[in-house]
């Protein structure tokens, strides 16, 4: 008892001060990233709540939970929040913003208190978003697809609209500090190749942040403008072009999926090594196969519209870009497999989901290149197959990539363990019920169920029941560790420094951080991923 | 030891916490504004994309709605702008060397010159608000078609050169009006004596973002006004 209370005596940046005025007025980036913890895994919530609703509605062929108004918003509410409030901010605006300074060994970030200015524009962005979901919500899928969105869709457009705008704001200001804390900020002996590969991974998506962003902004802008004074610039039937608005919107909006990928490959190359004890096989391959994704990612958008009228020259072309983006992510998958190649591996929780992470991101990019291909995509275009998909991408790849982060660093960010037990069992869940939910998905849109509809023919009934029994499934899997978190920040074992004997520098300092995080500034003389040089932890650190 | 990790006499009021000293921290806020201004060239890019998809289709309607623009006062306010351009890169300079009094008379007529591209901007849109050629409900077309009857010209192409043409205007517009915003700021605090030799960060990045706003403007400038000058046969 006597040693506990002088554990905790000792300053870190969650006892420095308390009082809501401590949290809200804070520049400290670590206090930062948790306030966009707790807004995220609450849209995260209110998002999962729409995909059970559709996933209830499907559990028959009949429309008879819902009216199909009802199910045209409430697929669009769950692409809207798991993207824009969800997915993009989830793996930067928190992992990254607690981590980045700290593997730099950088006391904060450049901007601190643009910092904390993109979490409000976030939380502002979030309540307009909240608010058209409260008054009547929006319709027109994710996609805010014209002339529908701009001339015939009678929900809240413009305040969605104008909500997207705003969280894209908050999303450039994130990678905005990013690149300028990677470039200006770095220990002395930092140099670019020795950078944890998560620092390359969100340099990458921030790039891409900030060269996409702003184009999704202006597409906005014009769908609210056309909307409100009736232009005709996307308008057919006034020579607009509704074409042009899919060119602009999928400039970022495909971009955008490797905002939400890329990061979570950072975290799994930072699992890797760390459980296989290897160094990372072939760091400048994987540092440049990230760059490479980032600017490939922005020569593929079309892949989209194959089916909405643009030349059979221009497809072939984008169906070509398309394939290459495989090449970089075959590149990492083949990495991380030669790293544990040999290795002592040890089945933690982070290397679990990382587990995941590998099989499911490599089935979600095979069938990209199914997609990819102009004729079998002509066939799936809009039904499940394409559902299930990206479902596998951004499900199976971001979010599994960052429950493994979240594990990973949770002694860091909280001082405390998790129930190891706990988390190999909602791992578990979670690739389980995800199989369950998603796989049958594909066999749905083969055999024809297109998507965005309410009803389906009594065929695909079989499917459907079972994709809805793994969602509940799912939904156990990432309740659990919502429990033991916060159970472990008050009952989890007092984590060491470097319980996982890991080689960055945020585990050169204390468990939780303090303030300024380092008390003085490492100098780096080491490369990145010394494991031969890092004793192993004696034991995996099991819970209490 | 103190409560600040580094030691305190390198850090002056200006040097925040977490830079090592004032080099990392200037270098670090104007990557900051070079980043940004990059961001912002994307923003405008999707705008001269829809313009440049449909110049090519609508080229009549281009053209003639570009006669119908105001040259006298277009070629005005280019030259209002570069002379802020240039108050402004003298500012830079005048805050590098320490001359208060001249900076903020320099910023002051900067803010002039803002104020009466704005001016003059609010005249040529209130002349096309008497036409009937703000886009919308009350838009009409029809002055145009008659003055041109030898080409064919449809009035809701002629309406997307309108859309267009208020959409870049004033988006740009806006981003005059928050840079007079800016520019108060900054004459304010170089009135104060707030910039000196070792610190004048803030006037350099705001002189970034108005060279900007004006390079956009000389390329506005010709996209919008000077289609096709040439008299019809």
């Amino acid at each position: 008892m006597a040693t506990a209370a002088i554990t905790a005596e000792r300053e870190h940046y969650l006892n420095k001060e308390y009082g809501i005025q401590s949290w809200l007025l804070t520049t400290d980036h670590k206090r930062i990233a948790l306030l966009y913890l707790i807004s995220i895994t609450f849209f995260f919530f209110i998002g999962g709540f729409f995909a059970l609703l559709i996933r209830l509605e499907l559990l028959t062929p009949a429309g008879d939970l819902v009216q199909a108004d009802t199910y045209n918003k409430l697929f669009s509410m769950h692409g809207q929040v798991m993207i824009f409030f969800f997915l993009i901010p989830s793996i930067p605006a928190v992992l990254g913003n607690f981590l980045v300074p700290l593997m730099i060994g950088a006391r904060d970030l450049a901007f601190p208190r643009i910092n904390l200015l993109s979490w409000y524009l976030y939380v502002i962005a979030g309540l307009i978003y909240i608010h058209c979901i409260v008054t009547g919500g929006v319709d027109t899928g994710w996609t805010f697809y014209t002339p529908f969105s701009t001339a015939f869709s009678n929900t809240k457009v413009v305040e969605a609209g104008l909500a997207l705008f705003i969280a894209g704001f908050s999303s450039i200001l994130t990678g905005l500090n990013f690149v300028v804390t990677i470039h200006r900020m770095r220990a002395p002996g930092m140099t670019w190749s020795r950078l944890p590969l998560f620092i390359w991974a969100h340099y990458a998506t921030s790039i891409i942040q900030l060269l996409g962003t702003p184009v999704l902004a202006i597409t906005l802008v014009l769908v609210v403008f056309e909307r409100a004074f009736h232009l005709g610039i996307f308008d057919p039937t006034r020579g607009g072009d509704p074409l042009l608005f899919q060119h602009l919107f999928w400039f970022y909006s495909h971009p955008a999926v490797y905002i939400m990928i890329l990061p979570s490959m950072g975290v799994v190359t930072e699992i890797v090594p760390c459980f296989s004890r290897k160094r990372i096989f072939g760091y400048n391959f994987v540092a440049m196969s990230s760059i490479a994704i980032a600017v490939f990612g922005f020569l593929v958008w079309a892949h989209h519209m194959f089916v909405a009228g643009i030349s059979l020259y221009s497809a072939l072309i984008f169906s070509i870009l398309s394939y290459l983006v495989a090449v970089p992510s075959a590149i990492k998958v083949f990495n991380w497999t030669a790293t544990m190649y040999k290795g002592s591996i040890t089945f933690s929780t982070p290397m679990l989901y990382a587990f995941g992470f590998i099989g499911l991101f490599t089935m979600g990019g095979l069938t990209g290149l199914f997609l990819a291909a102009l004729g079998i995509d002509v066939h799936v275009t809009d039904t499940y197959f394409v559902v299930a998909h990206f479902h596998y991408i951004m499900v199976g790849g971001a979010v599994m990539g960052y429950m493994a982060g979240m594990h990973f660093w949770w002694p860091k960010i909280s001082g405390r363990m998790y129930p190891e037990a706990w988390g190999r069992l909602a791992a578990l869940i979670v690739f389980l019920g995800f199989n369950l939910t998603f796989f049958p998905q594909f066999i749905l849109g083969y055999l024809g169920m297109p998507r965005r509809y309410w009803q389906y023919p009594p065929e695909f009934q079989v499917l459907n029941v079972l994709s809805t029994a793994g969602s509940t499934i799912l939904a156990v899997g990432y309740v659990l560790p919502m429990v033991y978190f916060l159970w472990s920040m008050r009952y989890g074992k007092i984590a060491e420094d470097n319980p996982w004997g890991a080689s960055g520098l945020e585990w050169k300092t204390a468990s939780p951080p303090p303030t300024f995080n380092f008390d003085e500034i490492p100098e780096v003389t080491w490369e990145a991923y010394d494991y031969e040089h890092i004793p192993a932890p004696a034991e995996v650190p099991v819970e209490r | 030891m103190s409560d600040s990790p580094v030691a305190v006499e390198q850090h002056g009021p200006e040097l925040r916490h977490h830079f090592v000293d004032m080099e990392q921290q200037r270098d670090a806020a104007s990557l900051g504004m070079w980043l940004f201004l990059a961001t912002e060239i994307m923003f405008f890019g999707g705008l001269f994309c829809a313009y440049l998809v449909y110049r090519y289709w609508y080229f009549n309607e281009f053209a003639a709605g570009s006669r119908s623009l105001d040259l006298k006062w277009g070629t005005i306010n280019t030259a209002v702008l570069i002379c802020s351009s240039l108050t402004v890169a003298l500012g830079v300079r005048a805050a590098q060397m320490g001359k208060r009094k001249l900076l903020v008379i320099l910023m002051l007529l900067t803010l002039v010159f803002g104020f009466a591209f704005l001016g003059i901007k609010g005249i040529e849109w209130y002349a096309k608000y008497q036409e009937h050629h703000i886009p919308g409900s009350s838009f009409d077309a029809s002055d145009i078609i008659k003055d041109y009857p030898q080409i064919h010209i449809d009035p809701s192409h002629e309406q997307i050169y309108f859309s267009l043409y208020f959409a870049m205007t004033g988006l740009h517009a806006l981003h005059m009006i928050i840079g007079v915003g800016i520019f108060s700021f900054i004459t304010f605090c170089a009135w104060k004596g707030r910039y000196t030799p070792r610190y004048h960060t803030p006037v350099e990045i705001a002189g970034l973002y108005w060279h900007f706003v004006d390079i956009v403007w000389i390329y506005l400038f010709p996209l919008l006004y000077l289609i096709d000058r040439k008299p019809l046969k």
